[in-house]
């Protein structure tokens, strides 16, 4: 998989670290030539100084054949620009925009630019951790119409004690994981629920309420 | 031509300004977007219109500058990118009916053609404008000199 990066800081240095490390061909695009030369010198990936909102630069980054643009600049009106000249000019087929401002996640989306906000997902991550809720993640997937909830099962959880058979389930709803004293156990039908488990539930929007209920007890 | 239009002018350098000078002393309701706040001196003193200190890619901004209710808005900052998001963002979030964008990449404004925003490139203008006096002054030197 060919990745291109556009940023600077940190962020550019630690992802394009993680991703050659699995091994992704990472091309990163800085205007810096400080920064550039640094970053040649500490990673594998090849590195192309200059703005990457220009098609030209883009071009000579290899855009035509990349598998994924990610634009992470401090600067969100350049963010916009070079993932929509990634996906109209060079038909890369997923780009992805930081949105520094939090409100422009929803502004790219709506200019069809899958957007992001480190401030929001910061956010929610201090709320799950810092909240005593038995629900401690939610994920939305497939374009929001499927949840990844994950839920740590109390003593009064009316399915603790239970086979996973046992449970009166509504449709389209699945449990997926059981993470048990750190370990991930893929539950069957004889799977007993303990209280302390932590159950990785796939559920549709419609039913999420009902199976919520369910695994805890308390009307949501 | 009505003028009595509400009007949003992001970026009050020299063409801002001059802008937005021009559309207010005609009658028009206008508002003027810059971050910095020093630039709105070049605005006359006949200018009637509001004055918005921020960054008009944050969204609160364009909010504060009533963008929803704008007939025309027109991006001038020395930024492409800015003009182009801004751009993007009134035609696409706030249905502004007409959007236009300084761009002086001529590279970039293809794509923006596609996307349906009005641009004026001034390179390409400026260019057009010294090939058409170079290709008058050689005809002209011609005809003096058969």
């Amino acid at each position: 998989m060919k990745v291109l990066i556009v940023g600077s800081g940190k962020t550019l240095y630690f992802l394009s670290r993680n991703f050659s490390a699995r091994g992704y061909q990472v091309v990163i695009i800085n205007r810096n030539p400080e920064e550039c030369i640094q970053l040649s010198r500490q990673l594998t990936a090849t590195v192309v100084c200059g703005d990457g909102s220009d098609a030209d630069i883009l071009k000579d980054a290899g855009a035509m054949g990349a598998d994924a643009v990610l634009a992470i600049t401090p600067n969100d009106q350049d963010n916009l620009v070079i993932c929509q000249l990634a996906s109209r000019k060079f038909s890369v087929p997923r780009t992805m925009a930081l949105a520094n401002d939090p409100d422009n996640a929803e502004v790219f989306e709506k200019l069809g630019v899958s957007g992001f906000s480190t401030t929001h997902i910061v956010g929610s991550l201090i709320e799950q951790r810092a909240s005593l809720e038995q629900i401690t993640n939610l994920l939305p997937v497939g374009e929001g119409r499927v949840n990844v909830t994950e839920i740590v099962l109390t003593e009064d959880s009316p399915v603790v004690g239970k086979l996973l058979k046992d449970i009166d389930l509504p449709e389209n709803a699945l449990v997926a994981v059981v993470i048990r004293d750190k370990k991930p156990i893929i539950p069957r039908g004889a799977t007993v629920m303990l209280a302390g488990d932590r159950v990785v539930l796939i559920t549709l929007p419609e039913n999420h309420g009902p199976v919520l209920k369910a695994f805890t007890g308390e009307r949501l | 031509m009505k003028n009595n239009r509400y009007i949003v002018i992001v970026g009050c350098g020299r063409l801002g300004s001059h802008l937005a000078n021009h559309l207010s002393r005609s009658g028009n309701s206008v508002v003027v977007i810059d971050k910095n706040e020093p630039t709105f001196k070049d605005l006359s003193p006949d200018f009637s219109g509001f004055r918005v200190h921020g960054d008009a890619t944050q969204m609160a901004v364009l909010k504060e500058a009533k963008v929803n209710q704008a007939d025309i808005l027109i991006a001038t900052t020395h930024e492409d990118n800015v003009n182009l998001m801004v751009a993007q963002v009134a035609r696409g979030i706030f249905r502004v009916p007409h959007v236009l964008a300084r761009v002086f990449d001529p590279r970039r404004m293809e794509v923006y053609a596609q996307l349906g925003i009005d641009t004026i490139c001034p390179t390409s203008v400026a260019a057009e404008m010294f090939l058409h006096a170079v290709a008058n002054g050689a005809a002209g030197r011609k005809g003096a000199n058969p």
